[in-house]
């Protein structure tokens, strides 16, 4: 899932932006050009944004996935000096 | 830990949740006053501004509060819990005050919204090291075998921060007119200063805390972290319990919570159309109905344990959440509620012209108050195309219904929709500080459970508003679609913390 994730925010911004963007090129008059490219400004901060905090995540969940599928979780440790024995 | 007589911990206790419900009230009211502040500073016909005003919203909201846990949670393994919370709060209480302050655009040009971005980071960041911090501090001074029960106290400040807010907002509104709480340096700014006499207070408290016992006995003994930050998030035995706290615990929790709280009043307010009084008092009822929940959820989990409240909260959150919402939509249908009620009257409509540059015809405007024999009120607003050439008909553009307000049936029906969306809030928050507390050693404690909290509450739960509204804009979508973000988010971490997480109190947090 955690590389589904990250494909799928990629291809939300890519085409989210996009469509922005379009709308820049089909305003009309110079007022409303002026105004979708602020918003297409801000519709790429957004995705930006979206894109830095939840990849690293995405990531995270990978390296969840990996440990779950060693069974690094079958038994959670009871103490600290398990945890640090956990290397 | 048994030694802290119930007095004492009674003490540990109000200080905590004093100072961290301010923290919360200062963060809300910044939500809450939204609209104004937007107003005031960030001027959307200005491109920086509106700029800056995204940043606001989401750095503040999203990014900072989990590095505010990475920086505070440091230092409160490195200095101790009461030094770094008592910052903290300083930082949290100056900078509201200080937003509350700031000349408005139209004075100070550009500088009014860099200002309020600066000092929103702040917010953020002290937010983030504010709750890891009360979490352990009183965890640290709880009993054995009443951790759940001392923490859950600590639980109810992030929903009475909302229920303040909202409160002291809604009084100031009502005391003077709409025009005087909205001018530059109107009753908006009111909920702003007062903070910095709570935050005061909170201080002054504060200070005559005494550091947690087994962080001072660490300390004593020279085992404190040198670097809790690699300790946390570089050893693979902590980076693992840290992934399976945000992934099968935290990360449900914030979604859970976000939509019970924040989308539910969003919901009311842009989709169903409540009027803006009705939309929060539905909110300040059901929390005050919900909050004592939390401290009887914390209380249970001491009994049974953490984990399968919380993955109860998930999944009545999840198998719940679309007949609640469809609910609210069914209720306020006018023209359902039309086939079945009669109109009792309705008032003269205004009617607003706007001409068509470069042409003769017109926009108008036509809003019409409406009163049903039920109790039932609103606007209808419909907007047609007027042609200059009087044999074209007129082109309808619009027809909404706005400002409802409910009878009052319906209004406690609303109330118990969303206590019962807040409940579950309860189920999955009351218990979860105790148990992320048990999850880590003393040592990086306060580090290690700072950042899944945030990371679950500040992403994926504070990102609820806004990617549920986004998914109603995709094609297709419906006023429902936005909630299969948080049932999604709900459901995976069901699963994972169903099969992964363990039931079991740990009893010895000195370890």
């Amino acid at each position: 899932m955690g590389p589904a994730a990250i494909l799928f925010l990629i291809w939300q911004a890519y085409e989210k932006v996009g469509l922005a963007n379009a709308k820049v090129a089909e305003a009309l008059t110079e007022a409303a050009k002026e105004a979708a490219k602020g918003v297409a400004l801000n519709t790429f901060l957004q995705w930006a944004i979206i894109i830095a905090v939840f990849v690293p995540i995405a990531f995270g969940f990978v390296i969840f996935g990996k440990y779950a599928l060693q069974g690094e979780y079958d038994h959670l440790p009871e103490s600290s000096k398990e945890i640090e024995d956990g290397v | 830990m048994s030694q802290q007589p119930s007095s004492g911990i009674g003490k540990v206790i109000f200080s905590s949740s004093l100072g961290t419900l301010i923290e919360w009230y200062d963060f809300y009211i910044f939500g809450s006053l939204a609209t104004i502040i937007s107003t005031q500073f960030f001027p959307e016909e200005q491109g920086t501004a509106a700029l800056l005003s995204t940043l606001a919203i989401f750095a503040a909201g999203f990014i900072v509060r989990p590095f505010g846990a990475l920086v505070f949670g440091r230092l409160g393994d490195l200095i101790g819990r009461k030094y770094t919370f008592l910052l903290t709060l300083v930082l949290m209480g100056g900078s509201t005050f200080l937003i509350g302050v700031i000349p408005g655009y139209k004075s100070i040009g550009v500088w009014a919204p860099i200002l309020v971005l600066v000092l929103r980071l702040v917010q953020g960041l002290a937010l983030g090291g504010e709750y890891g911090g009360a979490a352990t501090y009183v965890a640290e001074h709880a009993p054995v075998g009443r951790r759940g029960f001392f923490t859950s106290w600590i639980q109810t400040t992030a929903t009475l921060g909302l229920f303040l807010s909202l409160g002291v907002i809604l009084i100031t509104k009502s005391s003077m007119t709409d025009e005087a709480f909205k001018s530059e340096w109107g009753g908006w700014r009111y909920p702003f200063w007062a903070s910095i006499l709570l935050v005061g207070v909170s201080i002054y408290i504060r200070l005559k805390m005494h550091e947690s016992p087994l962080f001072s006995k660490l300390k004593k003994e020279g085992k404190t972290s040198a670097n809790p930050l690699k300790e946390s998030f570089v050893h693979k035995g902590n980076l693992k319990m840290v992934l399976i706290a945000l992934f099968g615990a935290v990360m449900g929790q914030g979604v859970i919570w976000y939509t019970g709280q924040f989308y539910a009043q969003s919901f009311l307010e842009t989709k169903v159309m409540l009027d803006f009084e009705q939309s929060r008092t539905v909110i300040l009822w059901a929390i005050a109905f919900a909050t004592p929940f939390f401290v009887f959820f914390g209380w249970l989990s001491d009994k049974v344990g953490r984990k399968w409240i919380m993955m109860l909260g998930m999944l009545l959150g999840i198998l719940t959440y679309r007949p609640i919402y469809q609910s609210f939509l069914d209720e306020t249908n006018v023209a359902t509620l039309l086939t079945s009620t009669e109109v009792a009257s309705t008032e003269a409509p205004v009617v607003k012209e706007v001409a068509i540059p470069e042409s003769e015809n017109i926009v108008r405007t036509t809003t019409t108050p409406t009163s049903l024999v039920n109790g039932f009120f609103y606007k209808e607003v419909t907007v047609d195309t007027v042609f200059a050439d009087a044999s074209i008909a007129p082109v309808r553009a619009s027809q909404n219904f706005i400002e409802k307000r409910l009878p009052q049936s319906t209004y406690w029906y609303f109330i118990l929709l969303v206590f019962v969306q807040i409940l579950y809030v309860t189920m999955v928050y009351g218990p979860i500080a105790a148990f992320l507390v048990e999850l880590f050693p003393t040592k990086i404690r306060y580090t290690s459970m700072s950042l899944p909290y945030h990371i679950g509450n500040g992403v994926f739960g504070g990102l609820v508003p806004f990617i549920a509204t986004l998914i109603t804009t995709f094609k297709g979508a419906t006023p429902l679609s936005g909630l299969w973000y948080p049932i999604g988010v709900a459901a995976v971490c069901l699963v994972i913390g169903s099969i992964y997480l363990t039931n079991k109190i740990d009893e010895d947090v000195m370890d």
